[in-house]
C-alpha cells in the first residue's frame, strides 16, 4: 500500500505533464530525459529542421514547450533592457504572439550572459518567466498578462552583477523561486495565481546560479535549494526545513539532478545523496571525482551518471554505486546541459555544435551537428524533436514532420 | 406616461450608462495602477487588464497616456495591455489608430517610455514614419528615439565622407556628438572625429569628474568599513589628519586622473590595500539649482553622497563594473555642492578581485552633462 502511494505520488508529483512537453529548466522534474522517440540524429541549417524562428536580443533561457507552443525568453536594448517573452506554435514554428517588459532590476551581467539566462517554466495554461533583472512574469498560453512582479522592487538589495540565472519551478499552485545574491537572499513561495508570496525563508548570502529541484522523498514532496555550503530540503507547501546535507565546495552552477530516489550534487566531486528526513541525516551513497560536470549539469539516464568536465570529456558512471565505466571524448566548452531521450544524449557546445551521442556504459559519438551560431542554452526535446536556441533563432529539428 | 415606458426608458438609461462605463478605460487603468510590492493588488489588476485588453484600440491612447506616470510596476502592466491590444487588432485584421498614434509621438509632454511604444507600434504599421518623424529627434527627451535619430545622422555622415564630402561629415560628426547620450555611440562618434584630426574630451562629454582629493585608507577588515562611518562621512575637512586603518595617519590630497573615462585608480593613488576604505571629494558649482543623477562605475562597494545625503548605497565586489553601473538622484544647488564617495576593497586574494577603482559622472536624466566646474579649494 504504501508503495502504491509512494508511485501515485510520484505520478502527481511529475504534474501530470503530458508526454512531449517540456515544462522548465531541463524539462520535466528537472531530470533531463523525457520518452520521446524518433529523434533526429543528423541535421544542419538544410537538413531535418522543420522550422526556425527569429529571436530578438539575446538568450542562454531554454526553450519551454506544452500543449503545442513553445514559449522562449530573450533579452534586448543597448542595455539588455527589454524583456521579451514569445510563444511559438510547436508544429509551424509560427509566432503566436509576443510580450515585452522593461527591466526594474540591474542590467550588469558577465559579457557571457544576459537578461534572459532563467528558464521559465509552463504548466500548459500559464507560462510564468523571470529574468535576470528579477522581473517575474506570467502570462496565460494566449499572452494575456496574469500577474508582474519586480523582486528588485519587493527586495532592493537583490543583487549580482556577473547575471543571474537560477530558473523557477513549480510546484502544485506554487512558483518556487531561489533568489540567493550578494544582498538579501531567500527562497519564496508564490501564489501561482495570483503572484503573492505564501511563504518566504532566508538563505545565505551569497551568489549562485543553480535551479531549485522538486523530488518526492519517500510518500512527501520536497523542493530543495543548493548552495555553496549546502542542499537543504523544504516542504514546498509551507517552506519548513526538513533536513540538510552541508558541506564545503557545493557547486553554484550545476544544479542538482533526481536518480531514481537519490540527488546527485556537484560539489569538489560527485556525490550522490539519499536524502534525510524529519529524523535522519541525508546519506551519501557514493562519491566520485571522475564524474564531476564543469559547467553544465550532469545527466542522470537509464541508471548512469553522465557529466561533461572542462576539458569537454563526456565521462559516464553507473549511478548505484559511481562506478566509473566509459568516456567520449568531445569538444567543449560546454555552457548548455546535456539532455537524453530516445537512447541518445544531446550536448551542444558553445560553438553551436551539438554532438549525438549513443548512451551506454560506453558512449559513442554518432554525429556532430553545426549550426554555425552560439548556443549557451540547454536544448529541451518534446513533440520528437529536439529544440535550440542561440541568441538570434529557435530552432526545432525533427527528423520527421510534426503530428 | 404609463408606468411600464417610464420604467423602460429608466432600465434602457441605466443600460447606456453602463455601457459608457464599460468602455470607460479610467477605473480600469486605476485598478491597475494601484498595484503594489510583493504582488498587492494583483488579483484587481489582472480582471482590470483582461477589461482593458478588451476594449480594443479605442483604448491604446489612453493606456499609452497613463505611462506618463512612470510608476515602474504599473508601467509593465500598462505596456503589456499594449502589446496585447495591437497585437489583436492587428490580427483580426483591423487598423491601428495611426493618426493618433503618431500625434502621441509627437507630444514631447508625454513619456520617453510612452512614446517610444506608440512609435514602435506606428513604425509597424507605417514604413513611412521612421523617415518622418526620426530625423527631427535629435533632440528628443526619449533616449532611444534620440538614439534612432543619431544612428541615422551617423549614417549620412559616413555617405558623405565616402563622397569625400569631409566639412560636411566633420559638421555631422559634431552634431551627432551633441546629441549622442550613448556610450557606444559617443565612442563611435569619437573615433569618427579622430580620424578627421579632431579630439574629443570624452571624459568632459559625459561629465566625469576628474579633480578630486583623496583619503585612504581606512579599515575594511572583514568589510566593516561599509556600514562604518569614518570622518570624512561626517564632515570634510581638508586640512584634518586621521587615524586610518592600522591606526596609520592619513590625509586628504589632490589627485586628478587622465583616464579618457575618469576613472580613478585608487591602488594606483592611494597605494595598494586590502580590507580598506578610500573616500573621493570634490565641490562643484552650478549655475542653477537642477536635478541630476550622479551616475557612478565601480567594481567594489560604494557609497556617494551629495551636499551630506547619501544618494546611493551598494554592497557588493568583484562582479564586474560598467558606466552607469549605480544611478542616484538629487537636486544641485545654485551654486556650491558638495559630492562624496566611498569605495570600499575587500580582501579576496583572487587575481581579479585586485581593482580598486570608481568613475563618477553628474549628468541629466538622459545621461547628458550638465556644464559643472569642479571648484574643490584644496586646503
Amino acid at each position: 500500500m504504501k508503495k502504491l502511494l509512494i508511485s501515485l505520488s510520484g505520478l502527481l508529483l511529475a504534474g501530470l505533464v503530458s508526454a512531449g512537453e517540456w515544462t522548465q529548466f531541463r524539462g520535466p522534474l528537472g531530470k533531463g530525459t523525457t520518452d520521446d522517440t524518433g529523434l533526429p540524429v543528423r541535421w544542419s541549417q538544410n537538413e531535418n529542421l522543420r522550422w526556425k524562428a527569429e529571436l530578438p536580443g539575446r538568450g542562454l533561457s531554454n526553450p519551454v514547450i506544452a500543449r503545442g507552443r513553445v514559449y522562449v525568453t530573450a533579452s534586448s536594448g543597448v542595455s539588455q533592457d527589454r524583456l521579451h517573452i514569445l510563444c511559438f506554435d510547436v508544429a509551424t514554428g509560427k509566432k503566436l504572439w509576443e510580450r515585452q517588459f522593461s527591466a526594474t532590476g540591474s542590467t550588469l551581467c558577465h559579457p557571457k550572459t544576459c537578461m534572459a539566462a532563467p528558464t521559465p517554466v509552463t504548466d500548459g495554461e500559464r507560462v510564468y518567466a523571470l529574468f535576470a533583472t528579477c522581473d517575474l512574469v506570467c502570462l496565460d498560453a494566449e499572452g494575456n498578462l496574469i500577474w508582474y512582479r519586480s523582486l528588485r522592487k519587493d527586495y532592493p538589495t537583490v543583487s549580482n552583477n556577473v547575471g543571474m540565472a537560477s530558473s523557477p519551478v513549480l510546484w502544485e499552485d506554487l512558483l518556487l523561486v531561489q533568489m540567493e545574491n550578494a544582498g538579501e537572499s531567500f527562497a519564496v513561495g508564490i501564489d501561482k495565481l495570483t503572484g503573492q508570496n505564501r511563504w518566504k525563508i532566508d538563505r545565505n548570502r551569497g551568489i549562485n546560479w543553480v535551479t531549485p529541484l522538486v523530488i518526492q522523498n519517500g510518500n512527501q514532496p520536497e523542493v530543495l535549494f543548493q548552495s555553496s555550503q549546502e542542499i537543504t530540503a523544504y516542504d514546498p507547501r509551507t517552506g519548513r526545513k526538513r533536513w540538510s546535507y552541508e558541506g564545503t565546495g557545493l557547486s553554484t552552477t550545476p544544479s542538482p539532478i533526481p536518480a531514481n530516489g537519490t540527488v546527485l550534487v556537484t560539489a569538489g566531486e560527485m556525490l550522490a545523496l539519499r536524502p534525510g528526513n524529519e529524523q535522519n541525516s541525508p546519506e551519501v551513497l557514493w562519491r566520485s571525482n571522475r564524474v564531476r560536470p564543469a559547467t553544465a549539469s550532469a545527466l542522470y539516464y537509464q541508471e548512469r551518471v553522465y557529466a561533461v568536465n572542462s576539458a569537454g570529456v563526456l565521462n559516464c558512471a553507473d549511478a548505484i554505486n559511481g562506478k566509473p565505466l566509459g568516456q567520449e571524448r568531445l569538444k567543449g566548452p560546454f555552457s548548455a546541459s546535456p539532455v537524453a531521450a530516445d537512447g541518445k544524449i544531446y550536448l551542444v557546445n558553445e560553438e553551436g555544435t551539438t554532438f549525438v551521442v549513443q548512451a551506454g556504459d560506453q558512449p559513442k559519438l554518432l554525429e556532430k551537428n553545426s549550426l554555425g551560431e552560439t548556443i549557451l542554452a540547454s536544448p529541451a526535446i518534446a513533440d520528437g524533436a529536439v529544440f535550440l536556441r542561440s541568441d538570434h533563432h529557435l530552432y526545432c529539428i525533427a527528423a520527421k514532420k510534426a503530428k | 406616461m404609463r408606468p411600464t415606458v417610464a420604467v423602460l426608458l429608466i432600465v434602457l438609461g441605466f443600460d447606456v450608462l453602463c455601457r459608457a462605463a464599460d468602455t470607460n478605460p479610467g477605473p480600469l487603468l486605476a485598478k491597475i495602477k494601484a498595484v503594489g510590492p510583493e504582488g498587492a493588488g494583483n488579483v484587481e489588476a489582472t480582471r482590470a487588464w483582461k477589461e482593458l485588453v478588451r476594449l480594443g484600440s479605442s483604448a491604446l491612447i489612453d493606456i499609452l497616456a497613463a505611462l506618463d506616470d512612470q510608476a515602474p510596476l504599473a508601467a509593465n502592466w500598462l505596456r503589456a495591455a499594449v502589446d496585447a491590444v495591437a497585437e489583436k487588432e492587428l490580427n483580426a485584421g483591423r487598423k491601428l489608430p495611426v493618426d493618433q498614434l503618431e500625434t502621441f509621438v509627437r507630444q514631447t509632454k508625454h513619456s520617453g517610455a510612452a512614446r517610444r511604444l506608440a512609435y514602435e507600434w506606428l513604425a509597424r504599421v507605417d514604413k513611412t514614419a521612421p523617415d518622418r518623424l526620426i530625423p527631427g529627434m535629435l533632440n528628443d527627451p526619449s533616449a532611444e528615439l534620440r538614439r534612432d535619430a543619431v544612428a541615422r545622422l551617423l549614417n549620412e555622415n559616413q555617405q558623405r565622407l565616402d563622397k569625400g564630402d569631409k566639412a560636411a561629415a566633420i559638421e555631422g560628426y559634431k552634431r551627432a556628438l551633441t546629441s549622442a547620450r550613448d556610450r557606444d555611440q559617443v565612442i563611435e562618434v569619437a573615433d569618427k572625429l579622430k580620424k578627421l584630426d579632431i579630439e574629443v574630451d570624452r571624459a568632459a562629454h559625459f561629465g566625469f569628474i576628474r579633480s578630486w582629493m583623496l583619503i585612504g585608507p581606512f579599515d575594511n577588515t572583514k568589510g566593516i568599513g561599509f556600514k562604518a562611518v569614518y570622518p570624512p562621512e561626517q564632515k570634510v575637512d581638508l586640512a584634518a589628519s586621521f587615524k586610518g586603518k592600522m591606526d596609520k595617519e592619513v590625509r586628504w590630497f589632490e589627485h586628478t586622473t587622465t583616464d579618457s573615462y575618469g576613472v580613478v585608480d585608487l591602488n594606483k593613488a592611494v597605494g595598494k590595500n586590502m580590507g580598506a576604505v578610500g573616500y573621493a571629494f570634490a565641490v562643484v558649482n552650478s549655475k542653477a539649482e537642477q536635478p541630476v543623477q550622479i551616475r557612478v562605475g565601480s567594481n567594489n562597494s560604494v557609497k556617494f553622497f551629495l551636499n551630506g545625503q547619501l544618494l546611493f548605497a551598494h554592497e557588493e565586489y568583484h562582479h564586474g563594473d560598467r558606466m552607469d553601473q549605480y544611478i542616484g538622484k538629487g537636486t544641485l544647488k545654485a551654486g556650491r555642492n558638495e559630492i562624496l564617495i566611498k569605495v570600499c576593497q575587500n580582501e579576496q586574494t583572487d587575481s581579479w578581485a585586485q581593482k580598486w577603482s570608481f568613475q563618477l559622472r553628474v549628468c541629466d536624466a538622459l545621461g547628458g552633462a550638465v556644464g559643472l566646474t569642479v571648484v574643490t579649494e584644496k586646503k
